[in-house]
């Protein structure tokens, strides 16, 4: 978790390619109005995410745009992993592997003791691939991202950022390889 | 079905907001009477109720982002909360979220309590919260909905549109509580409904009796479709067809 205070531009690296990095975003004034992925959607008409996004909240105001991406498309409707959903969707015997819902958690609370699980929303998996179908499906499909692709985000207020490098091994978003990503932020 | 087998019968007028406990192992069926209906819904645990619908959960465990028959509605504990057990409509849209007052504004006009009374403009975002708060809950477990009879198509490049197909008079769709459930519904328009909206009527809260096995509904409404008596779409409950030729006009058909 950090703060990002708006006209400050923020990049993720993914440094060795075909990592997902799930992440999350808060009014740093006024938590309650946080990262909202179906008004992302419904704003753009587009389920995909990439340069000329705006990142709308819950409130349906622009959080931050995506100025600059050098991957092509970023997922918003996948979620973040947890041991509850790899449960059900692997096996019982998965329900001990750390998880994005474990470390969003963590630096939630960590952070501030006023946050709690019913803050959390569908997230942003920046690097990950989910294409849907014409016929109504969504899979996880293996990354279209690769070493050094990077993804620059502007803010238009100020938020705080919620990261969790995805460490999940029964899917191919990380390549079942989770590798490092890199976080810069800088003032314009 | 007769009439007699449902516990409840709620008809909820276009835009309005509603909520009712629902037992496990009871029922809910959902019915568009004008055909140009839209049912969001949220979804809690009413005995833990941090426990809620998660649309991430629901479209990646079982690889799809539409909702139909045979779907469950996951919470974010990994358990369903609710299962679609009959479905008349096919695909109804979990990605779009619900309507705001700056949007309804913006799609139909100005139309507030002062200017029309009851009548005024009514938006999903405003109905959510007015339902939330009288259940102890707020604006952080406002989650995206999913929104019944209202189908939303995803081309190649992502780009996303409402489907004319979302227009089916009668359709219904019948929902199982998986757990002690407490469903929130708003019939607001969907959001990406454009230009003044016909009539919305929605008929919700008809909960069948428990232990009434569903496929008795099943069986007759193939029935009928063989008889020819009614359209593949049309409901069984005929005196509620009727109700909804006199029902009242949503926005835009004053
Ligand atoms: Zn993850």
């Amino acid at each position: 978790m950090a703060r990002i205070n708006a006209g400050q531009r923020v990049r993720l690296v993914d440094t060795e390619g075909n990592e997902a990095v799930d992440t999350f975003f808060f009014n740093a004034e006024d938590p309650r109005e946080r990262y909202s992925a179906v008004d992302t959607v419904r704003r753009q008409r587009n389920v995909y995410l990439t340069t000329g996004t705006e990142l709308v909240s819950n409130e349906d105001r622009t959080l931050l745009t995506i100025v600059d991406d050098t991957c092509g498309r970023h997922d918003t409707l996948g979620g973040a992993c947890a041991s509850e959903s790899n449960t059900v969707r692997y096996a019982h015997d998965r329900k001990f592997m750390h998880s994005c819902r474990d470390n969003f958690l963590l630096a939630l609370l960590n952070w501030n003791e006023d946050f709690s699980k019913r803050d959390l929303g569908p997230n942003i998996n920046f690097f990950m691939n989910v294409p849907l179908s014409a016929d109504g499906g969504l899979r996880f499909a293996d990354g279209i991202s690769g070493p050094g692709k990077y993804v620059e985000l502007v803010a238009h207020m100020d938020v705080l950022i919620l990261i969790s490098n995805c460490p999940q091994l029964n899917n191919p978003c990380s390549g079942f390889n989770p590798t490092p990503v890199e976080f810069l932020l800088w003032d314009a | 079905m007769p009439s007699n087998a449902f516990l409840l019968e709620e008809r909820i007028p276009a835009g309005c907001h509603h909520a009712l406990l629902l037992k496990r192992g009871y029922a809910l069926r959902l019915t568009d009477l004008s055909g140009d209906g839209n049912v969001g819904l949220l979804a809690f645990n009413a005995d833990e109720r941090s426990e809620r619908y998660n649309m991430a959960d629901t479209l990646k465990a079982q690889h799809t982002h539409k909702l139909a028959l045979g779907n469950v509605l996951y919470s974010d504990m990994g358990r369903p909360l609710l299962s679609i057990m009959g479905d008349s409509f096919g695909w109804h849209d979990t990605i779009c979220g619900t309507t705001n007052a700056a949007m309804i504004e913006a799609t139909y006009g100005l139309n507030d309590f002062q200017l029309a009374r009851n009548g005024y403009y009514r938006n999903g975002r405003d109905g959510f919260l007015m339902e939330l708060g009288r259940w102890g809950l707020g604006r952080r477990d406002l989650v995206p909905n999913a929104n019944f009879f209202s189908t939303v198509t995803v081309d190649d490049e992502g780009n996303i549109g409402l489907s004319e197909a979302s227009y089916q008079p009668g359709a219904w769709v019948e929902l199982r509580a998986e757990l002690n459930v407490l469903v929130i519904l708003s019939t607001a328009p969907h959001p990406l409904r454009e230009g003044p909206a016909a009539a919305r009527t929605s008929e919700a809260s008809r909960m069948p009796k428990p232990g009434l096995p569903y496929r008795t509904e099943a069986r007759r409404h193939e029935h009928a479709t063989a008889t020819g008596n009614h359209s593949r779409r049309r409901p069984l409950h005929g005196p509620h067809q009727r109700r909804a030729a006199g029902a009242p006009r949503g926005y835009g058909r004053q």
